[in-house]
């Protein structure tokens, strides 16, 4: 299966009450996965192509509001369309699952795969104070793993979780395993998971209102205090990583993604050169793994950052390892995936030999 | 094992199901498979290229500065591919079309005639078909019985009437490989 | 200041000839006295309270002076951004299709920011209810221009009254959305005697009611005024709309499908 399929079966499979998107390469399989798989015949879940990605987030708004499991795709350009409803659903704190198949910018770029939204991922992106849960596959197993533990951490911190996927995980295909069908929530599930959903007021309770408005600036003080609770909580438990022959490493690579799977085989070919070289792999972008990363610096000489990107990561990198050890960032960008041996020349040159 | 493979020719020629249908019977038997296409904006025409690699292990990076084996359909992929083989690797390739043919002297290099041998028997649809076949004789990596249930999984149901076509096509790829140059 | 007298013998349960839904909250309405805000809120609560269907609507507030609707309407409500209110409406009626979704929304809202919400809501015929507060102006903001500012009409953004040839033409949205196939009911209505009162709250009804059909969306425009966008007293306002506003924006049904 590619990618984006896994993904979209994934999620019908994770129970997924809707879906609601608008096409843009590569990730438009999503969606037409999802329109040929009949989900409405297999589960009941809803997908509707929007008219915007603009409608398409908000849709994500309106049905996440009544205490459903929905979610979105799409790639960069598209992203950036959804920022302003990604503001309104963390303001509003509500759950749902957003894919970004990552391609090359600025502006309309190109359609080849690119790591280049790190930032708008992790600092924000929209406008306000907030962070989303970023988990970043680098496999179509991922793909497909991320889609149902996306749901369900949307879900325990009634946020969005967004999965930053890029187009080479996207089209790729690779062997992969499914869960079993999970069934979507009943009406009386979601009174009892989400009591404050906007399923209409019964006479047992006070209505419930979901905004993300506040007009009393004490008030929204009290609201954004709260938001950092939260997001200092997910950086106590939703940390993840994978660290790749690290127990005997020299040097370090730090990668996410299609840069991680790169950094693998460089991986192999530095070893068959003699230089010992791990790989720590960020699983959660925010939460950033940082004290992990801070706790190699007692072990390897120096890191290199690979990014298919300008330098982003690398910035959070070096904060974890305040100047301890020497960290350096290598890149390709605007749809170019660096080659293993890319990688490695890299790594002799900027961290070894510099 | 590990196998690295890189397809590339025209759009249209079949150079990404080729892919698919190796890299499901891979699955099929139960290996390690990736298949990463690149991948651009027209549905025809211009040039496809596919690496697929299969391996009894997990696989590193899908995407490979050199290969196992190269399977060159057009020349476009001939001047940028031949150069990505690995020492002591195979390049297969059909001469039509090609107007420069491979010099590398380090590498085995087959030759299958399989858009001239698919006009004359009109299996012309199943061409990518031979090609496999002839890359199959060289590298029996998958069997034939997972390639059949390869050909289930990634083809359509109603397609699965050209299954034996297609199987077919296979076995006259085996027969219409050439070796050009062997290394010893 | 005389004190209030007032006669208790006449507050009997006899003597009730009206009184306000349990469907408002007691929270003092913010609108500015005179706005029709309050009484389009009054209408469509008393309609939902009339049919019993407070535990099954969702009413969805959009950006603009209407933004606090949830703080008055006592439903389940969702507040949207400026525009977005139709996609909300979309999702939460397609995921809870046994459930009335109406959304509340202002001319910059509905006919600006948000007119491809708007044509594709209505043109996919959501089963959803639409209610569009037509004042000609942005309120909230200060008076600007909005899609609605009638020809030669002052704003904060046209000074000098509005000039079609620099600032664009007045937008007949409604009438726009009668030409879509997904609409049911399109009407234009308003709130400012009692005898539009009385009339837009059937529209009201009518338009609840033909969510149960599920065959398309009802869409009501309610003109109302902005007296203190337009600079007016209240009552100078409801006539300058009755003078101006009527003409442009002619009340009654557009389409009344079955």
């Amino acid at each position: 299966m590619k990618g984006n399929e896994a993904f979209a079966e994934a999620a019908i499979r994770a129970g997924a009450d809707g879906y609601f998107g608008y096409p843009i390469t590569p990730q438009s399989e999503v969606m037409e996965y999802l329109m040929a798989e009949k989900p409405h015949e297999r589960t009941g879940m809803i997908v509707l192509q929007a008219e915007s990605e603009v409608a398409a987030i908000n849709m994500v708004y309106g049905g996440a509001a009544t205490g459903k499991r929905v979610m979105t795709s799409s790639s960069s350009p598209g992203i950036s369309l959804k920022q302003e409803g990604i503001s309104y659903l963390c303001g509003a704190e509500l759950p749902c699952l957003i894919m970004n198949a990552v391609r090359g910018g600025p502006g309309l770029g190109t359609i080849q795969p690119s790591q280049s939204d790190y930032f708008q991922s992790t600092k924000g992106g929209g406008h306000g104070d907030y962070r989303l849960l970023v988990l970043a596959p680098a496999s179509v197993q991922e793909m497909a793993d991320f889609a149902r533990l996306g749901f369900d951490l949307a879900f325990k911190y009634r946020n969005p979780v967004l999965v930053l996927s890029d187009g080479a995980i996207g089209q790729m295909m690779e062997k992969v395993y499914l869960d079993p069908q999970r069934p979507r929530f009943t009406d009386e599930e979601i009174k009892q998971n989400t009591p404050w959903a906007t399923t209409g007021k019964t006479p047992d309770r006070e209505r419930n209102i979901i905004t993300s408005l506040a007009l009393e600036s004490a008030k929204m003080e009290q609201h954004n205090i709260a938001l950092q609770a939260k997001y200092r909580q997910m950086e106590e438990e939703e940390v993840r990583y994978e660290k790749i022959g690290c127990d005997d490493a020299e040097y370090a690579f730090v990668a996410y993604g299609t840069s991680s799977r790169i950094c693998q085989k460089a991986i192999q070919l530095a070893r068959e050169q003699g230089i010992k070289v791990g790989l720590m792999r960020p699983i959660t972008l925010f939460p950033f793994p940082k004290k992990i990363i801070a706790q190699m610096t007692s072990r390897v000489k120096g890191i290199l950052v690979v990014e298919m990107s300008a330098g982003q990561m690398v910035e959070d990198v070096r904060l974890a390892v305040e100047g301890r050890v020497k960290v350096e960032h290598f890149g390709r960008f605007g749809g170019i995936i660096p080659s293993p041996v890319e990688v490695v020349e890299a790594l002799k040159k900027q961290i070894i030999g510099g | 094992m590990t196998e690295e493979i890189i397809i590339a020719g025209f759009g249209g020629q079949g150079v990404l199901s080729m892919g698919k249908i190796l890299a499901y019977s891979g699955v099929m038997q139960d290996k390690e498979v990736s298949w990463m296409p690149s991948y651009g904006p027209e549905m025809r025409g211009g040039t496809a290229n596919v690496t697929v690699i299969i391996s009894d292990e997990r696989i590193s990076s899908p995407i490979l500065n050199a290969y196992d084996t190269a399977i060159i359909l057009n020349q476009q992929s001939m001047d940028k591919f031949e150069s990505t083989v690995k020492p002591g690797g195979i390049l297969i390739y059909d001469p039509n079309g090609i107007t420069r043919h491979p010099e590398r002297k380090d590498i085995s290099i087959y030759s299958i005639e399989a858009a001239e041998k698919a006009g004359e028997l009109g299996l012309s649809k199943v061409f990518n078909m031979i090609v496999l076949g002839g890359f199959l004789k060289l590298k029996p990596i998958v069997s034939m019985e997972y390639i059949h249930k390869g050909l289930q999984k990634s083809l359509p149901a109603r397609h699965h009437v050209l299954i034996p076509e297609n199987e077919k096509a296979i076995e006259v790829g085996k027969e219409l490989i050439k070796a050009k140059q062997t290394l010893n | 200041m005389a004190e209030a007298i007032v006669n208790t013998e006449l507050i009997q349960p006899e003597n009730l000839v009206y009184k306000r839904t349990e469907l408002l909250t007691p929270n003092a309405l913010s609108y500015c006295p005179g706005c029709g805000h309050g009484t389009a809120h009054r209408i469509i609560m008393e309609v939902i309270e009339e049919m019993g269907i407070q535990s099954e609507t969702i009413g969805i507030a959009p950006v603009g002076c209407s933004v606090l609707a949830y703080d008055f309407m006592n439903i389940d409500m969702q507040q949207a951004a400026h525009g977005r209110a139709p996609a909300l409406a979309t999702a939460a009626k397609r995921l809870n299709p046994k459930k009335y979704v109406f959304t509340y929304q202002g001319d910059g809202d509905l006919a600006a920011i948000g007119t491809a919400e708007t044509i594709h809501a209505c043109n996919r015929g959501e089963n959803i209810v639409i209610i569009f507060i037509n004042n000609g102006i942005y309120g909230m903001t200060g008076g600007q221009m909005a899609p609605t500012t009638l020809p030669g009409m002052k704003s904060s953004t046209s000074p000098y009254g509005r000039d079609v040839a620099m600032m664009g033409n007045p937008l007949k949205i409604t009438e726009l959305v009668a030409q879509l196939p997904g609409t049911l009911y399109v009407t234009r209505q308003a709130v400012h005697t009692p005898v539009a009162v009385r009339k837009a709250k059937k529209a009201v009804r009518k338009a609840f009611e033909n969510t149960k059909l599920n065959k398309g969306l009802s869409f009501i425009e309610i003109v109302s005024n902005c007296n203190s966008g337009w600079k007016m007293t209240p009552r100078k306002a409801n006539d300058w709309m009755v003078e101006n506003m009527f003409p442009f924006y002619p009340l009654g049904d557009i389409k009344v499908n079955e």
